[in-house]
């Protein structure tokens, strides 16, 4: 856990925030994300994010959930407890595969969103900082993590000047938390930082 | 950027001679299976002439049939992506009144020359004697059959002209909000003409008709359904075959990796789907081990046809899972090209194997006169695709969903 210097734009169009991207990217800027009120089509692709191996993880978990339930299954029914179940053979292939398929789905499922939990950093308790709470209603929240070097007035009036409406610097906690927003005083202390 | 496309589709020279290649060495075999087996006084020559016609024609009318499916599917879900490459379907959907008068002259003749080794409920004395054939006799009859085959065929080719007669007035000029509008809306409603009759056909009559009643004492509720997704999966893989076709003449130039990407997501979800389907029917009939159901599958898992049972679940359900799952694969053209293929390929033997599977029940015939008869088709196919591709302009340039599909991204 470690507090880190941010240069936050805000912007109020996606027209306007996909050139100051671009910009902001071309003149060696680290952008450490954008937040935005909503899905926005290609802003992955224009923040230069690489592809996510989610689904790589779900087709893992999904051909674990297979060989489980074929290899429980049989072992059961062949080894451990064999039942003449109608006169079918013990190894009753085509009555599995229903069985076979919702563990599939269920491992695949269970098992990305738990990643994609952990990946994203949400679980219950577990708090991040906000850089804007507009960012959840209309406002796209560009944030640039700052380096020694960084001027930041500088950059704040580069973002001006590319259209950002609002922009301060916060000095804040960078990875999650578990606490309360409300006795955690590290979340309200910023703007007072970015003042002094 | 309109200004600078390609909108007209010349016939290359090249298309042109393989096609009529292709339409000569099927008739080669038409016409060499017409006389040894065809005209033949053995029963079962005759019956693998017949059948062997009766299949192919069946799956690619329902195949060509299926593009204008896809056509009207999109449009009732108001989708925009298909518009760059829309008429590719619309030009394969064109093949539907002459693959569908190919079918009905067949079908009539089975019915009408009483080629009850085909279809036995045709013989009158073996149904009087038989209370299940009984039963059935309302649905099952020569009557019935010739009227719905008439009006299935007939109002797939009106519909479907229908559906490619309102999308030329997307090519005439730009179209305001307000005209729009009700182009949009005309659509929908030539659209669910479309797919309520498709729904009463091809998603439940027809295939019972056409295919299941050769075992006439056997059904299975889930068969149109299957017929329904093996013809849907060829026909988007025929769709795909078309489109990159194209992209490699250098036409299509607003189609891209982006349509492709959703085509070959639909290749990819209906074979699972078809899956699905096949396993449903089997697992069910397996499970209850009921004589008169098991009788279907008995001489398809553990007679001559085990082969072609299994390799077909291999390249209609492994191959398209294994190969198509990755995003990347469905952006490969090559990939698709190969896939597209191998999965029309695969539903012909599906095809194959319900129809023959049923008729010759003791030997697999698949030889000479199947491939030549699909040359016949395929050929077929071609040549008209391409003549009613090079009819219009390729791109309905002024559709009001047009921009969607150009900035379409998956």
């Amino acid at each position: 856990m470690a507090k880190k210097k941010f240069v936050v734009g805000c912007f109020n169009d996606e027209a306007v925030l996909f050139p100051a991207v671009k910009k902001v990217r071309t003149s060696g800027y680290k952008i450490q994300d954008v937040y935005t009120p909503f899905p926005v089509h290609g802003l992955d692709h224009a923040l230069g994010m690489r592809e996510t191996s989610l689904h790589t993880a779900g087709f893992i978990y999904g051909i674990t959930g297979t060989t489980t339930a074929l290899s429980c299954i049989s072992w059961i029914f062949t080894k451990d407890w064999p039942l003449n179940i109608g006169g079918k053979p013990n190894f009753a292939l085509p009555a599995w595969i229903p069985i076979t398929f919702e563990l599939t789905v269920l491992f695949a499922a269970v098992g990305m969103v738990l990643t994609f939990c952990y990946l994203c950093q949400l679980a219950p308790f577990v708090k991040k900082h906000h850089f804007h709470a507009r960012a959840t209603d209309d406002l796209f929240v560009m944030v640039i993590e700052c380096t020694d070097k960084t001027n930041t007035e500088e950059l704040t009036a580069f973002l001006s000047a590319n259209g950002a409406v609002e922009t301060d610097v916060q000095f804040v906690e960078e990875g999650w938390w578990i606490g309360r927003y409300d006795k955690d005083e590290m979340p309200f202390e910023n703007k007072q930082i970015a003042a002094a | 950027m309109m200004a600078s496309i390609k909108l007209q589709f010349e016939i290359p020279a090249k298309m042109k001679t393989w096609s009529l290649a292709l339409i000569g060495v099927g008739l080669v075999a038409l016409l060499t299976g017409l006389f040894t087996k065809g005209f033949s006084s053995d029963e079962h020559e005759q019956v693998q002439f017949w059948g062997t016609l009766m299949y192919n024609t069946i799956f690619w009318t329902l195949v060509c049939n299926a593009a204008m499916f896809f056509i009207c599917v999109t449009t009732l879900a108001m989708g925009g992506w298909q518009q760059s490459f829309r008429r590719i379907p619309e030009a394969i959907s064109a093949m539907v009144p002459i693959f569908g008068s190919i079918t009905f002259i067949v079908l009539v003749y089975v019915v009408v020359s009483d080629k009850h080794h085909i279809y036995h409920w045709l013989d009158h004395d073996a149904v009087a004697a038989d209370p299940i054939l009984k039963g059935k006799a309302g649905f099952l009859n020569a009557k019935f059959f010739l009227i719905w085959t008439t009006l299935a065929i007939g109002l797939w080719s009106l519909l479907g002209w229908r559906m490619r007669q309102i999308s030329r007035e997307a090519d005439e000029a730009p179209m305001d909000a307000e005209k729009g509008a009700s182009f949009i809306w005309r659509n929908t409603v030539r659209a669910s003409l479309f797919l309520a009759w498709f729904g009463l056909t091809v998603g439940s009559t027809i295939p019972w008709l056409w295919m299941m009643s050769i075992d006439a004492h056997w059904y299975s509720t889930m068969y149109s359904w299957y017929t329904f997704a093996s013809s849907f999966v060829s026909g988007m893989s025929l769709i795909a075959l078309w489109v990159i076709y194209m992209k490699n003449k250098g036409y299509l130039e607003l189609t891209g990796q982006e349509h492709l990407h959703d085509i070959g997501k639909f290749m990819f979800a209906f074979s699972i789907f078809w899956t699905y389907l096949w396993f449903s029917q089997y697992m069910l009939i397996w499970y209850a081990n009921i004589p008169e159901e098991t009788v279907y599958f008995k001489h398809r898992v553990q007679g001559p046809y085990k082969g072609i049972f299994f390799l077909n679940l291999i390249i209609n359900f492994v191959c398209p899972i294994l190969i198509l799952m990755k995003r990347s694969a469905k952006r490969n053209y090559t990939l698709v090209t190969f896939m597209a293929v191998l999965i029309i390929f695969g539903h012909w033997i599906d095809f194959y194997q319900m129809v023959m599977g049923s008729l010759s029940k003791e030997h697999v015939s698949l030889g000479w006169l199947d491939f030549g008869i699909l040359s016949l088709f395929v050929g077929l196919m071609i040549y008209f695709t391409g003549r009613s591709l090079a009819s219009k302009p390729l791109v309905p340039k002024y559709h009001p969903f047009m921009k969607e599909s150009i900035i379409h991204q998956v």
